[in-house]
């Protein structure tokens, strides 16, 4: 009889007994306190600005003014400023675009798959995850709507009576685009605000000065957080998750429409859609550790909340993946080279990776399927300064997979004759470093007024938070066993 | 403040963890009180089952949403692509006889709007069924409540529940191993 592993003790409850290798690793360090939680979660917000702030802050803004001057210049004199001719219809614009709605997919993938696959450990990074998701999609957005060239026409895109009569092409992936996309934006504002409200309450309560009480309280929205709201609060909660995974899937599927419902050659696959999904996350879990290692350096107390075991497990999601990536890619080439027989698709895949655009390829391999490999080893995923330089190769590596996929085809397609070369101008350039100055500058601005970890859901993954732990007993380690016997 | 807090709103307890407040909240239960509402930092496990409450109806009136949603996209979509401006695209069907063989194309648009309108009858249909938004209430006379968002729990019987009696009341809150109970009022 294995009696290490099931006790039989007097009071004949059953008790699990779990060996010291396999016992479950807290998800809040030190057994902090409920206070401690509140205390350190709002310090963040309530104290001075720190000099690391304005200083950040002095850095990235005058980058996210390159957005609204490039793109002024952009409107001023038509889309031409921008490197793009045939037969680059698409180059940096939609790789751009591709890349930052996929960052932000991680974000909802954190915050609605891993809640409603009851993976405790997201409390501490949902909210922060949601809102790069938020900056990310907004500088998505900004691709499309400029790359109409008119940008004051942009609202034709959306289905708006207007005197012409005219309608849009409900079969074209351009236009499911714009419902995924903003659906995507608006789904992702109403489950990141719905997670704000009871933390929102808590900076309202604790707010000494009537402008915050104010500027918290009407967010808060008067909440109190009696278990009539919560039964109703939990259950929205939930159906949202439910709705933004689908919704997440969706999404990127349909940005992968753009270019799988084309016949172009290397464009013109069913292996997209899950493809693409995969590479979203992946990238989007890189932009998320690039983030959250340089706050947790900056704030040691939030250590205890988003532990090494938290970038452990972000670390094997991103190996996970990217793995998915690489099959994805060596699937392609298998299908194109060997299997499909399609004269065109072989010269497309051919031209990938040996033609005038294979330093890209190269990167791309090396970057998303080779590099993050290393966390196969506990000792590297453990190691910080190795996970922050590999969430950098994949956020690179990520870029490059979107212009492989959009330059080289395009580049190189079915005649010769047509073929060409693409350099982009520097306002792309400039655009694309702008859209990283936002996007630091509005998480610079998330951080400074907003609990950047949702509190009231790291206090309710503590053990006990479970109105059947009683302190002076066994703890919590005897209770799955009892639920399941009894 | 000049203003005068006279008229009593309701009895408050406080409470240390989320043990105690769970049993308690049994206890309230079990001596029939209707009119009350157990607060906490966050949502306490099985507390609806301690209050005696149903389940949340949330998710029937988010479906009939999501469904609204879906009709929209589907009339959305078909009015336009089929009766006031129909578009030859690749040869497919444009009328509406022989366009809803061709519907999958359409299929993007609908499912996306299902999400959109059943997300919003999530988040608002939330704030409605939960009174919010408001800028105040009563229970935030009561100072020590502050700390509902911090690390404690209160037990808050309404005076106009019909099981009320401030003595009787305020015995049972103490009985149970409520704190500080302390009578809450509200403006005139």
């Amino acid at each position: 009889m294995a009696s290490e592993t099931i006790i039989q003790s007097e009071d004949g409850v059953v008790r699990l007994h779990t060996p010291p290798e396999l016992a479950k690793i807290p998800l809040v360090n030190h057994d902090r306190s409920f206070h401690w939680i509140t205390e350190n979660v709002s310090s963040i917000c309530e104290e001075k600005t720190r000099k690391w702030w304005w200083l950040a802050f002095l850095f990235f803004c005058p980058i996210a003014l390159l957005v609204p001057t490039l793109l002024s210049y952009q409107v001023a004199n038509g889309v031409g400023v921008w490197g793009e001719n045939a037969p680059f219809g698409w180059a940096w614009d939609i790789t751009n675009f591709v890349f930052w709605i996929g960052i932000g997919h991680a974000g909802t993938l954190i915050s609605a798959i891993l809640f409603l696959t009851r993976q405790k450990w997201r409390t501490s990074i949902n909210r922060s995850a949601e809102a790069m998701t938020l900056f990310a999609v907004m500088c998505a957005a900004l691709y499309p709507g400029f790359h109409v060239g008119r940008f004051w026409k942009a609202w034709y895109l959306f289905p708006i009576p207007n005197w012409n009569g005219l309608w849009q092409n409900y079969r074209s992936p351009l236009l499911w685009d714009v419902f995924a996309v903003s659906t995507y934006f608006t789904v992702s504002v109403l489950f990141w605000y719905v997670g704000l409200i009871p933390d929102l309450a808590m900076m309202r309560d604790r707010a000494k000065s009537k402008i915050k009480q104010w500027a918290y309280g009407i967010f808060a929205l008067g909440w109190r957080g009696g278990n009539r709201h919560w039964q109703h609060y939990e259950m929205a909660y939930l159906i949202l998750a439910g709705l933004s995974t689908p919704l997440v899937l969706s999404v990127h599927s349909i940005v992968s429409f753009d270019f799988a419902t084309s016949i172009v050659p290397g464009w013109h696959t069913t292996i997209f859609p899950p493809y693409f999904v995969a590479g979203a996350i992946f990238g989007g879990f890189a932009m998320v550790l690039t983030l959250m290692l340089p706050a947790r350096l900056i704030y040691p107390q939030i250590d205890d909340m988003m532990t090494r075991n938290h970038v452990d497990k972000m670390a094997k999601i991103i190996l996970l993946t990217g793995s998915i990536v690489g099959y994805a890619y060596l699937m392609e080439l298998f299908v194109a080279l060997v299997y499909a027989g399609n004269f065109y698709e072989y010269n497309a895949f051919y031209n990938r990776t040996t033609g005038w655009y294979s330093w890209h390829y190269i990167a791309m391999m090396t970057c998303n399927v080779v590099a993050p490999q290393i966390f196969w080893s506990k000792k590297m995923r453990h190691n910080y300064i190795v996970v922050f330089g590999i969430c950098q190769l994949v956020n690179a590596g990520m870029w490059y997979e979107r212009f492989v996929i959009i330059g080289t085809t395009l580049g190189q397609d079915f005649l010769p004759s047509s073929w060409g070369h693409y350099t982009p101008s520097w306002v792309e350039v400039l655009t694309f470093v702008g859209t990283f100055g936002f996007f630091v500058t509005a998480f610079l601005f998330f951080m400074r007024f907003l609990p950047m970890i949702c509190a009231f859901e790291v206090k309710a993954v503590k053990p006990e938070a479970d109105p059947h732990f009683h302190p002076q007993d066994d703890g919590h380690h005897a209770k799955p066993a009892e639920a399941a016997i009894h | 403040m000049s203003q005068t807090y006279k008229r009593l709103f309701a009895l408050g307890a406080e409470f240390d963890s989320a043990a105690s407040v769970y049993h308690a909240a049994e206890k309230v239960r079990d001596a029939g009180y209707t009119v009350w509402d157990a607060h906490s930092p966050f949502p306490v496990h099985g507390m609806d089952k301690a209050m005696g409450m149903k389940k949340s109806w949330l998710s029937a009136f988010v479906f009939v949403c999501g469904l609204t949603g879906f009709f929209t996209g589907l009339l959305l979509v078909t009015i336009t692509s089929f009766g006031i401006y129909p578009t030859n695209v690749n040869g497919k069907p444009n009328d509406w006889a022989h366009g809803m063989l061709a519907i999958q194309f359409f299929f993007p648009v609908m499912y996306e709007l299902t999400i959109l309108f059943a997300a919003f009858g999530a988040t608002f249909g939330m704030i409605i069924r939960n009174g919010l938004p408001r800028l105040h209430h009563p229970i935030f006379n009561w100072s020590r409540f502050a700390k509902v968002s911090d690390d404690k729990f209160f037990i808050v019987i309404e005076a106009r529940d019909p099981q009320f009696s401030e003595a009787r009341t305020k015995a049972l809150l103490e009985e149970i191993g409520g704190k500080h109970v302390t009578n809450v009022y509200d403006l005139e």
